[in-house]
């Protein structure tokens, strides 16, 4: 373990920046975090989370994937990719860093889509552990330890001081890189900080919640249940709940009139929007009760089964903040675990 | 004023003059309500909640639960009853389907303004005097309300409800002098390039969810021309962001003269864009270039943007009538 006394924590953002693009969460003018490329003068978020997660680095809202250009009877084809730079996010919660393993399954699975990979190689992600965790967390319920976070490096931040420790090897070299500004460090701290940080884990609202009735053999119920029809009938069919999702990965691929060619962009998909997944005949899911069934589906019954039991959530609890209507994935399962008793 | 909504709702779901009640539901938490439609005594007692989190705007829903057969009551705040007319008056709401009873409003708030406030970690709240006392993980927090209002309740409109069948609470008044056009005044007086620069920054953080869309009871097309891909211009993400822009821009002018602030568009954006404020800048400039209108106020009156007069403004002269050049 390492430590950085925090009034240096400047010169440690500036001296990753030196080496690569850095990002960090940052205060916007609405008083909410997002990450930032760093630049000097840049202020270290003190929420707990972004509005946005960590997936923006690796899975962007919008990426162009291919151009098409036509001249008299060619069509020229680009791509439309630059060089991948490296970059660092730093501040990464325990919950998002579980997302990116979630998201792996997804995108580097074969066929491996090269553009995520691209990504994932040149980013190194450095954690930063919780230490208040809100009523909306319920990381524990997946096995995720807020005050363990996984990453390439993970940071904890005391009162006066930053320790890390890197676990990859590309954590090692970030730190190596980073050696003239760091010094050995005893443990202790950390320690500390970790228990009263699961003392607290322990008193959420949110630390009974589990999915584990949703692990067997229950498709059928579940999608069979009478309970969607209550458990939809407010929601405004919006993607809050998809976009702020650090594990939703459906995309769709349109193309762009340029006026002289097309661009091929790919964009985030919501399951909550009534062209999802339409095909020539039209939507499969033809309301929004079948809509709404199929995003707390995938992430409690068909992702487990396909991925060895675990689940599309990580607890970060955007969606619990962020809904409209505040109808969420808690609420569903809890709801339809009834059910399956 | 919980208790005696409840009470009166199982009164008229038992006498079957209703068939169902359509309200606000609690959650997991003290904050998070949902709209919920309650069919029994039960459920009513089980789940029926009225407080200063009852901030959704249960109008639009209307549209459909209209529809459903059968006589709906359903329980709007002051500025709710004005979505409400309005929808009447497009003839959205199957009026002899609805049976209203409007609520007094004190205001409202969630819990994005308390975390704002910097109350986080909330396990209970209680309300004392003008104060909201919260439990957290991390002691007990005080917060006077008015300092955790929407900013639609800071400047609330009115607190008179235009339109219901019967009244549980205080009746009120609208209040012109509200200053609900202070900003809108603010921005006017920029300059171009200043205000460009205020909607580029606010826009730049839009997600593009549609939540502010979909939650507007002006927004009320059966199928958005930005979902449908026979428009040519349907979006799911814009190839660039200064389309994203134009979404937002587009809306605005899309409800003008239809739009009753309700101030839902702001309440339900994740990303804290105060999107209000483009369409009290329409509200505004009708108020000025053809006299005081409120949209749902009544539901036979003239749009002013659906009629025409000889003495409408032309052109060359809304400089003069006080428009900003």
């Amino acid at each position: 373990m390492q430590k950085l006394s925090l009034e240096k924590l400047g010169g440690f953002f500036a001296a990753i920046a030196e080496k690569a693009a850095l990002y960090l969460p940052v205060d916007n003018a609405a008083g909410q975090a997002q990450y930032q490329r760093w630049s000097e003068g840049a202020v270290l978020s003190s929420a707990l989370n972004t509005v946005r997660s960590a997936k923006d680095f690796f899975f962007p809202q919008t990426e162009n994937l291919v151009d098409f250009k036509l001249k008299g009877k060619t069509i020229e084809i680009t791509d439309p990719r630059t060089e991948q730079e490296d970059f660092v996010v730093f501040g990464v919660r325990a919950c998002d860093a579980r997302s990116f393993s979630i998201l792996d399954k997804v995108f580097l699975a074969d066929p491996v889509d090269g553009y995520y990979k691209a990504r994932r190689e040149h980013g190194t992600i450095v954690t930063l552990a919780c230490t208040e965790p809100e009523e909306t967390c319920f990381c524990q319920s997946f096995g995720i330890d807020p005050a363990e976070p996984a990453g390439d490096v993970s940071c904890w931040k005391t009162g006066t001081d930053l320790f890390l420790r890197a676990n990859t090897e590309k954590g090692e070299a970030l730190l190596s890189s980073l050696s003239a500004l760091l010094e050995e460090a005893d443990e202790a701290p950390v320690r500390a900080q970790q228990e009263a940080t699961r003392e607290i884990l322990k008193k959420l609202p949110l630390a009974a919640f589990t999915t584990e009735s949703f692990g067997g053999d229950v498709l059928k119920k579940v999608f069979d249940s009478e309970k969607w029809a209550e458990l939809s009938q407010s929601c405004l069919g919006c993607g809050t709940c998809t976009f702020v999702c650090p594990t939703c990965q459906c995309y769709d691929i349109r193309d762009f009139d340029t006026g002289h060619g097309v661009r091929r962009f790919r964009c985030w998909d919501s399951c909550m929007y009534s062209d999802f997944t339409r095909m020539a005949h039209g939507n499969p899911r033809l309301t929004q009760k079948e809509r709404f069934r199929q995003r707390f589906m995938h992430k409690l019954v068909y992702f487990p089964a396909n991925n060895n039991g675990e689940y599309g959530c990580v607890g970060c609890g955007r969606c619990l903040a962020k809904c409209p209507i505040h109808m969420n994935i808690v609420k569903v399962a809890k709801t339809l675990e009834g059910e399956l008793k | 004023m919980q208790a005696m909504m409840i009470a009166r709702a199982k009164e008229l779901l038992e006498s079957g003059a209703v068939d169902r009640v359509l309200g606000w539901k609690t959650g997991e938490f003290v904050y998070d309500v949902t709209p919920a439609v309650f069919t029994s005594a039960e459920e009513l007692d089980a789940g029926f909640v009225y407080d200063e989190f009852c901030g959704p705007n249960l109008s639009k829903y209307l549209i459909s639960e209209s529809r459903k057969g059968g006589k709906v009551l359903a329980f709007l705040k002051p500025c709710d009853t004005y979505s409400f007319n309005q929808l009447l008056k497009e003839h959205r709401i199957l009026r002899e389907n609805v049976y209203v009873i409007g609520v007094a409003c004190e205001g409202k708030t969630d819990g994005e303004m308390l975390k704002a406030a910097g109350i986080k970690g909330i396990t209970g709240i209680r309300s004392e005097g003008g104060s909201l006392v919260a439990d957290t993980l991390y002691g007990e927090k005080t917060v006077k309300k008015a300092d955790v209002l929407h900013e639609r309740c800071l400047c609330c409109k009115s607190k008179k409800h235009v339109v219901y069948d019967e009244l549980i609470g205080e009746e009120g008044e609208p209040d012109p002098g509200c200053g609900r056009f202070d900003m809108v005044e603010k921005i006017e007086a920029m300059t171009a390039d200043e205000r460009f620069a205020f909607w580029r920054g606010e826009l730049s953080r839009c997600i593009r969810c549609n939540a502010c869309r979909n939650v507007c009871p002006a927004c009320s097309c059966e199928k958005c021309v930005f979902d449908n891909d026979a428009s040519g211009i349907a979006q799911k993400a814009a190839a660039d962001d200064f389309e994203e822009n134009m979404f937002h821009i587009i809306r605005a002018f899309h409800v003008a003269g239809r739009c009753t602030d309700c101030g839902e568009c702001s309440r339900v954006c994740p990303q804290h864009i105060p999107l209000h404020l483009l369409n009290r800048k329409f509200i505004h400039d009708i108020n000025r270039f053809y006299g005081e209108y409120q949209a749902g106020e009544d539901t036979d009156s003239r749009a002013p943007l659906n009629t025409y007069s000889t003495g409408d403004v032309e052109p060359s002269i809304v400089y003069e009538k006080g428009g900003n050049r």
